[in-house]
């Protein structure tokens, strides 16, 4: 008989649990009914009594490291409470979120177990068994996968499962020790664009695919690379939508072409890129696989600009493809936009 | 010399990002169509490993580069013949399985075995290099079970800059992880030995230099003459299926209408629920 941990962690605030975290509860609650399994929470998180009011109806048993050691995502403290808790759980099957924090120590806690792991799960199925649904070779090829040695841990990428969302209440937390190692790295903080320059907002309902038509000559024998700054930016601001960028576009910083300024190799997608979830996708001045297939295999909703009406890339792909040049569609989708607002 | 490092870079090669992938199911288990003659590049995130590690070394006096890399001999030789001519470095090839279906526990296994056994490595020095994912399996697990095994605590992923704080005996670095929402986190190590797996990073993509490429050449196919032989472990790893994606869309191409009325259709949509 299968029993489950979930691992989860506290977001910036230390309190409070990640969304990510509430997901991977949802998928073990789920899991845990099916295989008629007994289920634990893990909890690391500065206060993780705080945090853990938010599974008081799961009906769980709570586990949980807490302290300041724990307030920075590092690989030897979170290895240690991560370890610490499989331990205390003694868990058959270790669900975790996806997240940078436990993405970089998920593997090493496995290893230190005896365990096994496999990551970017986006289902869990099976009758009495368990199969992991993941793909291949950058979102190309889609597998279903198994394992007969336990533990093994899967990790769950994020919106793949609705966010538990039970009462808050007061919950029963057990609480488990750690013995820490001697800590050589320091968290310093985070860098990030000032607020109205980031352009990567995973939680937005639409993803704007930039291309690289958008630096290339226009009819008029120019390039208007300070235009397609304006349009772009114009768009993100009036829609809240996320950036994705094709990598030729990204890379013409390298090469000496024409950029534009806000674009990072963080807002690729596509196979050396993410591959971001979005309700809605509208894809401008861009040719290619990159963006149309594997950027976009998880975006619901799939619209197109492009002024060939041959690419064969957006056919199949995209639900919609306008054959017209985006500049002149998103000046004027921006100046509607804009309109509605006012 | 107190700042010299002993930089790791494990890489593996890959299917070039051009080339239509079919999955076949053999005797071995799933695969790829013809994986054999495809095509093959260094895979992209590890390029950017081995091009940073490369600078770095440069920057420190005395530091040494070992490239190891896991693959099937001649798709190694293939591969090395474009790679060798970007930066110099000592090639520790392994003879194994290419492709993505592979487990990735059984990987590790030999990659730190292999790295454990490299002749003059002072695990003191070690920086272990790597993507932090492949492009093939993408799991972004092989790089911390190396680290887990060779018993490296400090682990980074996501890296795109690393920056040196102190030269002289510490060796301590400054590290940008890519996390959620867009954002760096910025950490102080106190040194070397670490694992970084890395994504894109700040460099371009070295140019051909026939002189270090003609330097790495003296070494490689010796190296590859000698390549051991791995055979990787399942691990209780099994695939019930493997497939591409069935979903193809049924696409309305609109060619008859003028910008302004593709505005209002587009506008409509995006405050549609």
């Amino acid at each position: 008989m299968e029993t489950i941990l979930v691992l989860t962690h506290a977001d910036e605030t230390g309190s409070a649990l990640t969304r990510a975290s509430l997901e991977t509860v949802t998928a073990g609650l789920e899991l845990a009914t099916r295989l008629s399994a007994p289920l634990t929470i893990g909890i690391v998180a500065t206060d993780a009594t705080s945090a853990a009011a938010a599974l008081a109806e799961t009906g769980a048993r709570l586990l949980a490291v807490s302290g300041e050691a724990f307030a920075q995502a590092r690989y030897a403290s979170d290895a240690a409470a991560c370890e610490a808790l499989c331990r205390a759980a003694n868990a058959t099957i270790v669900l975790a979120p996806g997240s940078s924090r436990f993405t970089r120590v998920a593997a090493g806690v496995a290893h230190r177990l005896s365990g096994y792991i496999d990551t970017h799960i986006t289902a869990l199925g099976g009758a009495n068994t368990i199969e992991a649904s993941r793909w291949f070779y950058r979102q190309r090829i889609e597998a279903v996968i198994s394992r007969d040695l336990r533990p093994w841990f899967l990790l769950l990428d994020a919106g793949t499962h609705a966010a538990f969302a039970g009462a808050s209440g007061a919950a029963k937390v057990e609480e488990v020790a750690v013995q820490l190692p001697a800590l050589r790295t320091t968290v310093s903080g985070f860098r990030a664009p000032q607020q109205d320059q980031q352009t990567i907002r995973p939680d937005a309902k639409m993803l704007l695919v930039a291309g690289a038509g958008w630096t290339k000559k226009q009819p008029d024998g120019q390039i208007h690379v300070a235009e397609a700054a304006k349009l772009i930016l114009g768009f993100l601001h009036v829609t809240g939508a996320s950036l994705g960028s094709s990598k030729s576009l990204v890379d013409q910083g390298g090469e000496g072409e024409p950029v534009l300024p806000f674009l990072t190799h963080m807002n690729q997608i596509g196979q050396t890129g993410a591959t971001p979830r979005h309700a809605k996708g509208l894809s401008t001045c861009c040719h290619g696989e990159e963006p149309h297939v594997v950027g976009w295999r998880f975006i619901a909703d799939r619209r197109a600009i492009s002024l060939d009406p041959n690419c064969g890339w957006t056919r199949g792909k995209a639900d919609v493809v306008y054959v017209a040049d985006a500049f002149p569609v998103m000046a004027k989708v921006n100046a509607l936009l804009e309109a509605a607002k006012a | 010399m107190a700042n010299a490092l002993h930089i790791v870079v494990c890489a593996g090669i890959v299917p070039d990002p051009l080339q239509t992938l079919e999955p076949v199911t053999g005797p071995a288990g799933p695969g790829l169509k013809n994986e054999m003659v495809l095509p093959a590049v260094l895979d992209p995130w590890a390029a950017s490993a081995l091009y940073e590690a490369a600078a770095l070394a440069a920057k420190n006096p005395g530091s040494k580069l070992w490239l190891v890399s896991l693959g099937p001999k001649a798709k190694l030789q293939q591969v090395m013949m474009t790679v060798a001519q970007k930066v110099p470095f000592e090639l520790v090839p392994i003879d194994g399985p290419i492709g993505g279906f592979p487990d990735a526990h059984s990987t590790a296994a030999v990659l730190a075995e292999t790295i454990a056994a490299l002749p003059g490595l002072d695990r003191t020095k070690l920086l272990l290099f790597g993507g932090w994912e492949s492009a093939t399996r993408g799991a972004g697990v092989t790089l911390q079970l190396v680290g887990e095994r060779l018993g490296i605590t400090d682990q980074f992923q996501g890296v795109d800059q690393i920056v040196q704080i102190d030269l002289g005996d510490s060796g301590s670095f400054e590290v940008l992880e890519r996390v959620e929402g867009g954002k760096h986190q910025v950490s102080v190590c106190a040194g070397a030995p670490a694992v970084l797996g890395w994504a894109t990073g700040n460099l371009a993509e070295p140019r051909n230099n026939p002189q270090v490429g003609m330097a790495n050449m003296r070494t490689i196919m010796p190296a590859l003459q000698k390549a051991k032989a791995a055979k990787l472990d399942a691990n209780g790893l099994s695939y019930v299926s493997v497939s591409l994606p069935k979903q193809q869309r049924t696409t309305r191409v609109v060619k008859d209408l003028t910008p302004d009325e593709i505005a209002v259709e587009l506008v409509a949509w995006i405050g549609a629920e």
